[in-house]
């Protein structure tokens, strides 16, 4: 009924209010032609106001193209001054003193290779700075893969475990009950788990492991929080490629003996590999993007380590961290926002471009 | 004989296993859920007795117990409301764009990816850009409430887009075939039958998308640093803070009774969150039912 009374309408207005194209094509009758005028000023009015509309639109469209062109144009260029900035580094032997050029250091620029590969981060310490910074991006990069790591690990094995008992053991009344509950961890601001790392789950933790072994800050704490907080999204994504694996499948493997365990992990888990695979590069993703637990949590030191008990500094938790300080601007040390982001957007941005190609390249199309 | 009761071994084996695994898939379910309660349990004992009508019209101070969240409270409404404003025209007119005029070509195919691409990049990106750009481009080094809003517009826009393409895409093609046939052209069909129909979805799709800006930290904390507020913002130019923000500060805060203010505004937070998920819902199942006949 609904198509017939809007279709109906849209027709009728047309026929009474605005000429239509087709009319002025047969207007060769008389009675129509003394409105020749009038029907011609009407179509290039309709004619300018679509092409108006066309144009709105595409600038509209270009927006979102003119935001991807402005990150990556801050991003590089910020980090260009980052590399052409020179800074006093101690000559070799020299004891550890303030760094003056031509007395007892050089002045010299970051080299790309060296803020790649080099192990010590200490771009804006007072102490640190008088005997010559050092700009190693290992430390951040080892402490966002480690609380990525531990929350890759929580949100793989929950988030499956989770999406097989949807996609195969549940009946559609509790689907329909938990899908929503879990979609709720998602919508929780991250700012509510970094309270809940902080002040909940570390001081928990440390009852559980001892205060010796963990402090307040620890990457385990922001990892375990931050694995919660993603493993909705592996959920939700492994189980829509679970439930694309046809009924067809699961009844052939039934119709051999085959428990419920055994259709979910020989039949649905193989065939879904390629959606499993992709939500959990997408997940860990996220992770590696993800602010504001790892600054509240996991602590605002650089430490190169990959035992997760101990403090480390992500590359977001730098950033915020520098951002809120007064760091003048056009200094060394506020381009390092830029270059420690850009590293960020790049890693972020080949981990999702994997995690789409993943699903592309491998997927199983049943027909 | 043998065989058959190995075989029934082998069975009764299988079974127990299903049957743990059952169990044990259930329980992963579970452990998010209870995450989820005691999540909430905490934020709200530890509220507990902190939230008053003192607390909602106070402004922040040194003292815990005479600290409140107006100015976050405004400022949150403020930004809600700028970004809310720029983004979804913007976006809304990318989805029609993208859905009902763009030509199926490279160019299209491109612009579609890139919008995918910006919904994946970390939040604190765009805090970046928008430092570079709004802050200290645009504004001359000037924190103000429309930088902020500037940077939440751009990093909700692909979630805005995706979400009014998708209502655009649950337009049947029939209804717009009708008015195509009747002589309608494309903005006529836009305007007559795509955007009345799809507006309901889009409404709940934004009203997501601005809840998703309203929780947003890192990018404001970026673009408007941590400062301490003791008045109501008045034009989009004034500095700010949000909830999100103030959460921030006292979750920092060494001592215990900052903690229970932290809680308190989480509180404030999750109840505004939860009131637009809830319009979200509402508008959606509103229109599912209307869609229905």
């Amino acid at each position: 009924m609904a198509v017939e009374r809007g279709a109906f309408r849209v027709g009728h207005d047309q026929v009474s209010t605005d000429p239509l194209d087709g009319v002025q094509e047969r207007s060769n009758t008389l009675s129509l032609r003394r409105d020749d005028s009038r029907l011609a000023s009407h179509r290039s009015r309709r004619h300018f106001e679509e092409s108006a509309v066309l144009w709105v639109l595409r600038a509209a469209a270009l927006v979102s193209v003119l935001a991807t062109i402005g990150i990556v144009t801050v991003l590089v260029s910020q980090s260009i001054g980052f590399f052409q900035e020179e800074i006093c580094v101690l000559n070799e032997g020299e004891p550890i003193k303030p760094c003056e050029p031509g007395v007892n250091g050089t002045l010299t620029h970051v080299g790309i290779v060296d803020f790649l590969t080099g192990t010590k981060w200490s771009p804006l310490f007072k102490p640190y700075r008088e005997v010559g910074q050092s700009f190693g991006v290992l430390p951040l990069v080892a402490g966002t893969f480690l609380v990525a790591a531990v929350a890759g690990v929580v949100s793989l094995t929950l988030g499956i475990g989770a999406a097989i008992f949807l996609s195969e053991y549940a009946p559609e009344n509790v689907r329909r009950v938990i899908k929503p509950i879990l979609e709720v961890l998602a919508g929780i601001p991250t700012v509510v788990y970094g309270y809940f790392a902080l002040l909940t789950l570390g001081p928990a933790l440390r009852l559980v492991i001892g205060e010796d072994n963990l402090g307040t800050f620890s990457a385990l704490s922001a990892g375990l929080v931050m694995g919660i907080m993603i493993m909705p999204m592996v959920t939700t994504l492994s189980e829509d490629a679970m439930i694309s694996v046809p009924r067809s499948l699961r009844d052939a493997a039934f119709a051999l003996g085959a428990t419920r365990f055994e259709v979910a992990t020989k039949v649905v888990v193989p065939a879904a590999l390629s959606g499993i695979v992709s939500s959990f590069i997408l997940a860990v993703s996220r992770a590696v993007g993800e602010t504001m637990i790892v600054y509240l949590a996991a602590g605002g030191r650089p430490n190169l380590t990959f035992n997760p008990l101990e403090a480390v500094q992500a590359m977001t938790a730098f950033i915020v961290n520098v951002a809120l300080g007064d760091t003048p601007h056009g200094e060394i040390e506020y381009y390092t926002i830029f270059v420690v982001g850009l590293l960020l957007f790049l890693i972020t941005l080949v981990m999702n471009i994997l995690g789409r190609w993943v699903v592309q390249r491998f997927r199983q199309e049943y027909e | 004989m043998a065989l058959q009761s190995q075989s029934s071994a082998r069975k009764t084996y299988r079974l127990a296993r299903d049957n743990v695994f059952a169990a044990l898939f259930a329980s992963s379910v579970v452990a998010g859920v209870l995450v989820l309660a005691w999540l909430l349990f905490e934020v709200f004992i530890d509220s507990f007795g902190w939230l008053d009508w003192q607390f909602l019209s106070s402004y922040s101070s040194r003292h815990p117990d005479q600290a409140g969240v107006l100015a976050p409270i405004a400022g949150t409404f403020w930004v809600i409301i700028l970004t809310a404003v720029m983004t979804v025209p913007v976006g809304i007119a990318t989805a029609i764009y993208l859905e009902e005029f763009a030509p199926a070509n490279r160019v299209t195919r491109l612009i579609q990816l890139n919008i995918s691409n910006l919904a994946g990049v970390p939040s604190v990106v765009y805090g970046l850009l928008g430092l570079a750009i709004f802050v200290q481009y645009l504004f001359d080094g000037q924190r103000s409430l429309l930088a902020g809003a500037l940077t939440l517009s751009l990093l909700v826009m692909p979630i805005v887009i995706i979400a009014s393409q998708e209502a655009i895409r649950a337009v049947p093609p029939s209804y717009r075939d009708a008015a195509y046939a009747m002589g309608a052209t494309r903005w006529q069909v836009v305007k007559m039958v795509v955007l009345p129909q799809a507006i309901p979805s889009m409404m709940s799709g934004i009203i997501l998308a601005m809840s998703r800006a309203i929780g947003e930290t890192a990018p404001i904390l970026v673009v408007s640093s941590l400062v301490f507020i003791t008045y109501v913002p008045t034009t989009p130019f004034d500095r700010f803070t949000v909830l999100p923000l103030q959460i921030v500060t006292w979750v920092s805060q060494p001592q215990d009774d900052f903690r229970h203010i932290a809680a308190a505004a989480i509180v404030i937070l999750l109840v505004m969150l939860l009131t637009m998920n809830a319009a979200a819902i509402y508008i959606r199942a509103k229109f599912q039912r209307r869609a229905e006949y």
